[in-house]
């Protein structure tokens, strides 16, 4: 055995690991998956009747795709993983270990990110198989297709990062609501901002603003120059390497945020 | 030195809607458990045990008061690395086979392969669970899950174990089999502190008991000396004893039962076994023995705790 501090990356891992492992034992994550690659197909289909736009109805139907059902499966993960620890009560024999707080959260949320990203892989594969079936895609549009998978990926982690705070203190259906709610807000985050500037009233106007910075942004996600990055990969058009650069950072921000958030609820918990 | 150390244990829950209204889970305990002992925590349920074990592995925030295990505060976490702890009726990853959960609580421990892959093989004869450890824990039997708990308990070779009613729910195999895990434990040094209602188990096991009542301290001690606090009674076993003569010595004890051809005779008063003696023997009958009743720690546990059962709620 080696000295406590050393040994946190392999807790952490250990934790991530296990919480991966649960994920992919958990049948449910099995039918979401099989049903968002049904869907995948099923554009081969659709595409049929656009003639001439089949690649494009296939990944704008594939995207779509994975952006519905990765929120589908990052809220269904986040909201029951910690809860479940603690409804089991499994979590009083792991955290009777040397292993602390924060250590048991970040390894969750790391678990979380790592079975989202495998299932994103999946569907992402699933495009790619479909847009090869249906031939004559130019390599070109593969290559597109990378930064809106990637954009999706890390609204993901966004979503499961904030089904993660709920699970801390909450029931997962109750969980899955705040989630839910906050996640359309989030979609619509750039009305709060046009509202604050065209309210007359001083005090709406800036709880209206400090709303529209305190909320996620999810918007920010799916638009990119006031394009959605869907359509943009579905027509083939460049992505900015600056903008995805600047979403990044916000996005691990926020990440980051929400799990420090996680983890100050869940160190103040009694276990009773 | 004292392995564990409590002092002024104070535990309030707040109940009611409003969370406004406090219970008192546990109220003063001071406890001091010695290094090698057996520790039986006793009382019944709802009596603040998982509650002052839970505050132990820092599940549970103290009102008031504090608690040291091996001289650090239990909000320590590299003090438990030096722990072992088996919950309440433990539920473990049911996704999980044995190894995997051995492996998963070997890695927390920092415990690395190959000595993990060896620990773990070993752990899981010694518990009798080889045969299954490719089986997930969902098919595992009570008992057999609350063996991969000590398993998962006594993985880092701790110091200090917790078991939180080990044997609740176990049928008679699976009860000494515990009991076997603990008196090797014993055999190794290692301190014990479990908590039990199962009172034979905690008479065949313990050198030191707690008993507590309402969340409160009511005894502490080594067993003999909480239970030899009071004599009961003397009971005295004759043999060929005339019928007449018997007749005679039933007016002498309080109570008189024959079974077989002996005869048993039980008196609370030393004056009377004399009596009773120099009587019988003065007619031919034959001694076979005489012996002070104590009460049995259920006796005691029935004659002082017993009205305590509507205690506070459980937490």
């Amino acid at each position: 055995m080696g000295h406590l501090g050393s040994d946190v990356p392999m807790r952490i891992l250990a934790i991530a690991r296990n919480t991966f492992r649960e994920n992919i034992r958990d049948k449910i994550l099995y039918n979401l998956i099989l049903f968002a690659l049904i869907m995948i197909l099923s554009s081969i289909a659709l595409g049929q009747l656009t003639l001439g736009l089949e690649s494009k109805m296939i990944i704008d139907l594939g995207l779509t795709s994975v952006s519905v059902f990765g929120t589908l499966i990052a809220i269904f993960i986040g909201i029951s993983l910690v809860y479940k620890e603690m409804e089991k009560r499994t979590v009083y024999a792991l955290l009777a270990k040397p292993v602390h707080r924060w250590e048991f959260i970040v390894g969750k949320y790391l678990g979380l990110l790592f079975t989202l990203l495998v299932n994103v892989v999946i569907m992402a594969i699933g495009i790619a198989l479909t847009l090869l079936y249906q031939g004559g895609t130019e390599t070109a549009t593969f290559a597109r297709l990378l930064p809106a998978i990637y954009l999706i990926y890390l609204s993901l982690a966004l979503t499961t990062a904030l089904a993660l705070v709920f699970s801390t203190f909450s029931t997962p259906a109750l969980s899955a609501l705040f989630t839910l709610f906050l996640w359309i807000i989030g979609h619509f985050n750039a009305d709060l901002l046009q509202f604050a500037n065209l309210t007359k009233s001083a005090t709406v106007g800036w709880v209206a603003k400090s709303l529209y910075y305190a909320l996620p942004n999810f918007s920010n996600f799916t638009t990119l120059d006031s394009r959605n990055i869907i359509q943009s990969a579905a027509h083939a058009q460049a992505i900015d390497a600056g903008a995805i650069l600047w979403i990044t950072a916000y996005g691990l921000l926020y990440c980051c945020g929400l799990v420090t958030v996680a983890i100050a609820v869940f160190s103040r918990r009694d276990f009773k | 030195m004292a392995i564990i150390e409590i002092r002024n244990l104070t535990k309030d829950f707040r109940v009611g809607f409003w969370k406004n209204r406090p219970v008192r889970a546990l109220d003063d305990l001071s406890l001091d458990v010695h290094k090698g002992d057996v520790f039986g925590f006793l009382g019944p349920n709802g009596a603040g045990k998982t509650t002052t074990l839970k505050i132990l592995m820092s599940l549970l925030r103290a009102t008031s008061g504090s608690a040291q295990i091996l001289g650090e505060p239990v909000e320590s976490v590299s003090m438990r690395r030096r722990i072992g702890f088996l919950p309440e009726n433990p539920y473990f990853y049911d996704y999980l086979t044995p190894r995997e959960l051995l492996t998963y609580v070997g890695h927390l421990f920092g415990i690395r392969q190959p000595a993990l892959g060896k620990k773990v093989r070993s752990l899981l004869e010694r518990v009798g669970l080889a045969e299954v450890s490719r089986l997930q824990l969902r098919k595992f039997s009570k008992g057999m899950v609350q063996r991969i708990g000590i398993a998962q308990a006594i993985i880092n070779d701790p110091e200090v174990v917790f078991l939180d009613e080990p044997m609740s729910g176990l049928d008679p195999l699976g009860r000494r089999e515990v009991r076997e895990v603990i008196m090797s434990l014993k055999d190794q040094g290692v301190t014990v502190f479990f908590s039990s209602h199962i009172l034979p188990d905690v008479e065949a096991l313990c050198d030191r008991v707690a008993i507590l009542r309402k969340g409160r301290l009511q005894a502490v001690g080594a067993l003999e000396e909480i239970l030899s606090m009071k004599i009961e009674a003397h009971e005295i076993i004759l043999t060929r004893v005339k019928p007449d003569d018997a007749d005679q010595l039933r007016s002498m004890c309080d109570a008189l039962t024959m079974i077989g051809d002996r005869l048993h005779l039980r008196t609370s008063s030393s004056q009377q076994v004399q009596l009773i003696l120099a009587h019988a023997l003065a007619n031919d009958a034959e001694l076979i023995s005489v012996n002070p009743v104590r009460p049995s720690l259920e006796d005691y546990f029935l004659h002082e705790v017993g009205s305590g059962r509507d205690g506070a709620p459980r937490q």
